[in-house]
């Protein structure tokens, strides 16, 4: 997994609360077995129009948006069924990080197992960027050595991230490689618990 | 899954199960720990038979009283997402307690555990008890010394007085049949009230997420729910598609025919709750009612296969999500109990189940 050290880039700015799975890859999309080649579909509905152009109306199809690669969103980003297809999504069209005020909790989990940064922020700090964020476009620098958010305007919070999160991102790790060296307790464990073992 | 598990007996208490889906949930009836995953966490399941957790945070829902006749789990777990969001659990394992929920039975307590993950908590819990015992006892998969897994299992429960994070407190007898009117399982009322008007409600935020859901729901604040028809009926889904849910649903439509407006049908659970339907007759009620009566499946929860709204189509349903698109582009659902869905493909529009002329 590409490691995430410190990362600026352009914010997109989604107001709307309670963005769900569904909304972010909708289910006609899970279909492929590669975890790649999502990026063409996220948001899909709210993207396209039905004839298939893109819709001048949704806020990440703003031209000066090209290439943005920090959404900030409301609270309960996220929400709704588990497929990790919604952060494959995202870092394929080109996010590596998150800001809002709430995450549900699977989607938080998924983001971390795909080198995206999720960043919870007080509700008046995401109020701020969204204020900042219009006329666009803002550039933020989201620092993961020292856990912070800052613009090029004075605009400067500090963010928490689990210890061991924040470490396996910063130096790209590979969580299942990382539990094996538990193999040991594991089956110590196991066996203790009369687990059968194959 | 969320059907097989526990009616073969896999499903235990005490156990941690994990699955790719968020509706693992169910399994928390059971008194497991069982939460939803996503892919590459199933990958270091299968690997490693681990993962790495921050322990939760505890939230207790205790349900006083008892649910009035009419009223069943899935109204009951609809009016508690409604009292505390779908965020009011984020963070949080929730544990359902009190007498309202030891009255309910084993698949009464899978449905309300199911919804858990639409209040933001990964997992809904109801500690085991002598319904669970009886539940697992004879099933394929329970233990062989079956009296000595009770004994295990008995000392799960939390300790009386335990300290809880969060807890929340509600009255059974409070709750009346739920529809939703919104894209979200906590945008529900009650089946006799009004669909709200967006300028009624205390934040903007909600004032705007409520003005966007009706209109993309064709809906307008004050509208009564009963007057609102219906084009689809869908009986299914992991939340309530269960032997107890189709006998419900059947009681309901024995005798009566679907609407000429409407289309029904209904989904079972599994191959063996259809085949335990089609001995007991359900699938014959359905049938002479004029539903259709389909092989076991997710089905039109989700729409991944062709079961799917068209663009604008309105439906009652049981499952658990009503999210924009959920069932289908520009699909409209409105999620309810299976007997308000049953009464919904009769009348052809949302019906207070309790005034309802039963043919038993």
């Amino acid at each position: 997994m590409e490691p995430f050290t410190i990362h600026t880039g352009v914010v997109a700015a989604l107001d709307r609360a309670n963005v769900d799975t569904d909304q972010i890859i909708p289910k006609q999309f899970l279909k492929r077995i590669e975890r790649t080649g999502f990026g063409e579909f996220l948001f899909f509905d709210w993207r396209f129009l039905p004839d298939g152009s893109p819709n001048p109306a949704f806020e990440l199809n703003a031209p000066e948006l090209a290439g943005a690669s920090i959404l900030l969103a409301r609270r309960n980003f996220g929400c709704g069924s588990s497929r990790e297809h919604a952060p494959w999504a995202l870092g394929d069209y080109g996010f590596r990080v998150v800001i809002a005020p709430t995450f549900a909790d699977i989607f938080y989990s998924n983001c971390f197992q795909n080198g995206i940064l999720p960043i919870r922020l007080d509700e008046a700090d995401v109020d701020e960027l969204f204020r900042r964020s219009s006329p666009g476009p803002l550039r933020l620098t989201v620092d993961l050595t020292s856990q912070t958010v800052s613009d090029e305007n004075g605009f400067s919070r500090s963010f928490e991230v689990d210890a061991f999160r924040r470490k396996s991102l910063l130096e790209g790790l590979d969580s299942i490689g990382l539990t094996l060296q538990h193999a040991g307790a594991i089956d110590a464990w196991e066996q203790a618990h009369g687990v059968p073992q194959s | 899954m969320h059907v097989i598990g526990p009616e073969m007996g896999l499903t235990q208490p005490g156990m941690t199960i994990v699955c790719g889906d968020s509706h693992t949930a169910t399994h928390g009836a059971l008194g497991a720990l069982a939460f939803g995953i996503g892919t590459s966490e199933v990958e270091h399941v299968l690997a490693t038979q681990t993962l790495r957790q921050s322990k939760p945070k505890s939230l207790e829902l205790r349900v006083e009283g008892e649910l009035a006749p009419g009223v069943t789990a899935k109204d009951l777990v609809l009016f508690l997402i409604g009292k505390i969001s779908t965020e009011g659990g984020t963070g949080s394992v929730i544990e359902y307690t009190g007498p309202c929920i030891r009255r309910l039975s084993m698949e009464q307590r899978m449905t309300v555990c199911n919804m858990s993950i639409e209040a933001g908590a990964r997992a809904g819990m109801i500690a085991p008890d002598a319904t669970t015992f009886d539940y697992l006892r004879g099933r394929d998969f329970a233990p062989q010394d079956f009296d000595a897994a009770v004994a295990r299992w008995e000392q799960l429960a939390s300790d009386s007085g335990c300290h809880y994070d969060r807890t929340e407190i509600f009255n059974g007898a409070d709750v009346v049949p739920q529809v939703t009117w919104g894209t979200n399982p906590a945008q529900v009322v009650g089946v006799d009230a009004a669909v709200p008007d967006p300028a009624s409600l205390t934040t903007a935020a909600d004032r705007d997420s409520a003005a966007r859901a009706l209109d993309y729901m064709g809906l307008e604040g004050g509208q009564k729910l009963v007057d609102i028809p219906l084009d689809r009926v869908f009986i299914g889904s992991c939340t309530n598609s269960r032997i107890e849910d189709l006998r419900e649903a059947a009681r309901v439509v024995r005798g009566h025919r679907v609407a000429s407006s409407v289309s029904a049908m209904v989904v079972p659970g599994s191959g063996r709750v259809k085949r335990q339907a089609e001995a007991e007759g359900l699938d014959q009620v359905f049938r002479d009612a004029g539903f259709d009566w389909r092989e076991a499946g997710c089905s039109m929860c989700l729409g991944m296969n062709p079961d799917t709204l068209s663009v604008g189509e309105r439906c009652a349903s049981t499952s658990n999500r009503n999210f924009e698109g959920r069932q289908g582009k520009g699909g409209r659902t409105h999620l309810v109990s299976p007997s308000m869905a049953a009464a919904a493909a009769i009348t052809g529009h949302f019906t207070d189940i309790r005034g309802w002329n039963f043919n038993d």
